[in-house]
């Protein structure tokens, strides 16, 4: 028989805090599957298909909340990627090293900021720069395009989409400037000696080596802004059923997680409280997809290679 | 054995033994007092700084008498009712039936009145805005979408409305205030009672939605040609302009305490059912008063009529109780105007005491002063 030595216990009880993440989830999602079962059995598709939220002849479908969470979290990306890339390239090749640390620390330092902080600071301060420098124009000189159609106001898909973009930027930017840094060095010189400029450097070897962890890093910006729920739920203008259905970028509607934020504590039949837990299901499973699709992206896309930067 | 460690060990059994003495003498005290009773509470918010301020002038009066009103929401004060967690309860809507079934034997007790008023945001128009409950149904359902449509432009003859899109604010989160509030507009338009209806949230054909009166208070005081509906204490305490509606009487009124109190009082006190039935569907909307605001809402404190169902209940506490409630109809009253509570009109007050007689405690009635 094996002795108890001190690896082995080490061992077993390592074993046991690894397996507790697969057993967090999987019981999440027990509880929300068994929990939404009335109202999924009840509507079927067209619970996942359906405009409808309404409490009063208690008919509910989510379609309207995943269209906002995928177009916040769109807009999110579509902002936040480049910013994030262009802060983390210029912190990592082109900054003096005084104010390289000091940048960096700043960047990690958004993140700390708490997500009710930046929804007030949306909805008091960036609700009404975005309405007025963006929507505004916008809506006056491209309003004939149905996505900037309507009448601007500040609180809609919009708007959320901004302050996402502003939240999900330490977390890309820091991992993308780990990833750069871990390029070597001996890549960088070989390019530069056979007359490289900056540019050529940073475009066909710097950020084609690292990829795969860019790559990586904008999954985790999409993961928060799909999961975002305080700071979008008091800017996203929270309209409800047909009404939030998005038509234009300038309307206000729901994503998912404000949906729930919104509504979950005051369901007033069980079936309310179902079709909620429906929509926390729904989330997950969006979250799930995303991130499956990353890791296939990241492996077989992309056709990582031993060596690469991870 | 090492001296030090004899030291330690005899410091700290005197200091128990002194400890034990203390904690002996001090809780042998004889009670110089009638005995301590507590009573805890919970539920709706909307009553909280009321209740509050009684409780503690009551504790004043009474000082054995301690009072803990915890809040937290009409939706747990009416669960922990019907599981007598608590001695009473507060809740902004009456029991349905099925909330009844499960709470035998409840009395309804209004304590108090509050309204919903419609505020907006013009620029240049701080007050004097008219609104009619249909009118006001039309902008809610979107088929009103201009300041200066025409029904709202006659109602406003002395006013210039601008030729702008009205921005409609709701509240996101459940709330006895968009219950109220929904009631309203589905007694006053037959075309919101029958495509939208009454909850404590429902699917808003229209605008923007906010949690909270102070977040939609605060998305109408910023947003130009925005209107949204919030509490009647809070759009006082913030000043923030809000319109007059049409009552039945034909008068426009502005919201107010006073016209609160008016639309309470001309609720016609025999109609009103007694403690022990079902106030489900009591509303103090489009009320009949020349005065009356046409939006009010009550709150109810909940109270088993034979109080020894309640787990912990004994005839000093059941007393105690019911006295408290008993000056909160009463003396207690004074608090309210200074708190923006409306004070209960007298036909109320009268079926709250007659309410408060009916309890009993093993079957003996409860004194009520």
């Amino acid at each position: 028989m094996r002795k108890l030595n001190g690896d082995n216990t080490f061992k077993v009880i390592l074993g046991i805090i690894a397996a507790s993440a697969a057993i967090i989830l999987i019981v999440n999602a027990y509880v929300l599957i068994s929990g939404s079962t009335t109202a999924i059995g009840k509507f079927g598709f067209d619970f996942f298909a359906g405009k409808s939220w309404n409490p009063v002849t208690q008919t509910f479908g989510v379609l309207p909340y995943v269209l906002g969470t995928l177009i916040t979290a769109g807009i999110a990306l579509l902002i936040g990627v480049p910013l994030s890339l262009g802060i983390a390239i210029f912190l990592v090749e082109m900054s003096p090293k005084a104010v390289r640390v000091p940048f960096s620390y700043l960047v990690e330092l958004l993140a700390a900021v708490p997500s009710v902080i930046y929804g007030l600071w949306g909805l008091f301060v960036l609700r009404f720069w975005v309405l007025d420098f963006v929507e505004k124009p916008l809506h006056a000189y491209l309003g004939w395009i149905p996505i900037f159609s309507g009448a601007p106001f500040g609180l809609d898909f919009f708007t959320a989409g901004i302050i996402l973009s502003i939240m999900i930027i330490p977390t890309v930017a820091s991992v993308t400037r780990e990833v750069i840094s871990a390029v070597p060095s001996t890549i960088r010189e070989a390019a530069y000696s056979i007359g490289a400029t900056k540019w050529e450097v940073i475009r066909h070897w710097v950020l084609s080596y690292g990829r795969s962890g860019i790559f990586g890093a904008v999954i985790l910006g999409l993961g928060r802004a799909v999961g975002e729920t305080m700071a979008v739920t008091m800017v996203i203008g929270n309209a409800i059923g047909p009404n939030a259905m998005p038509t234009s970028l300038f309307q206000p509607g729901q994503t998912l997680p404000s949906l729930i934020a919104n509504g979950f504590f005051d369901s007033q039949t069980a079936l309310e409280s179902a079709a909620y837990i429906g929509a926390g299901l729904v989330l997950l499973i969006i979250s799930l997809i995303i991130n499956i699709l990353a890791h296939v992206m990241v492996t077989r896309v992309l056709k990582v290679k031993g060596g690469a930067v991870e | 054995m090492n001296t030090k460690y004899t030291v330690v060990i005899a410091i700290v059994i005197i200091a128990i033994l002194i400890g034990a003495v203390a904690a002996y003498i001090y809780f042998s005290a004889p009670a110089e007092e009638a005995a301590p009773v507590s009573l805890t509470g919970s539920g709706a918010t909307f009553p909280q700084p009321f209740l509050n301020a009684t409780i503690t002038e009551y504790s004043s009066i009474k000082p054995n008498v301690q009072i803990n009103y915890q809040g937290g929401g009409s939706g747990k004060g009416i669960t922990d009712f019907t599981n007598r967690v608590v001695d009473f309860a507060g809740s902004d809507a009456p029991l349905t039936d099925a909330q009844r079934t499960a709470a035998p034997n409840s009395l309804h007790i209004l304590e108090t009145v509050g309204a919903i008023t419609v505020a907006y945001n013009l620029p240049g128009i701080s007050s004097g805005l008219k609104l009619s409950g249909s009118a006001l149904a039309d902008i809610y359902l979107g088929t009103i979408t201009k300041w200066n449509d025409p029904t709202i432009a006659m109602l406003n003859s002395d006013l210039t409305l601008p030729n702008q899109d009205i921005v409609v604010v709701h509240r996101s989160d459940g709330s006895g205030t968009t219950n109220w509030f929904t009631k309203y507009l589905s007694l006053v338009s037959s075309t919101w009672s029958s495509n939208v209806g009454a909850s404590t949230t429902v699917e808003w054909p229209v605008g923007v939605g906010a949690s909270g009166n102070a977040n939609v208070a605060a998305t109408v005081t910023q947003t130009e040609n925005a209107i949204g509906y919030i509490e009647l204490a809070y759009a006082l305490k913030n000043s923030i302009p809000v319109a007059a509606l049409q009552n039945p009487a034909g008068n426009f009124i502005v919201p107010s305490l006073d016209t609160t109190t008016a639309a309470a009082a001309s609720l016609p006190s025999s109609g009103l059912p007694s403690g022990s039935d079902s106030w489900a569907n009591v509303a103090i909307l489009n009320t009949s008063g020349e005065q009356a605001y046409p939006i009010a809402n009550p709150t109810y404190l909940l109270v088993y009529k034979e109080l020894n169902v309640v787990p912990g209940m004994t005839m000093d506490k059941a007393t105690s109780l019911v006295q408290y409630i008993w000056y909160v109809l009463h003396d207690g009253q004074h608090n309210a105007v200074p708190l923006e509570y409306a004070t209960l009109p007298s036909n109320l007050v009268e079926v709250g005491e007659t309410t408060l007689k009916s309890i009993t405690f093993d079957g003996q009635s409860v004194p009520t002063q």
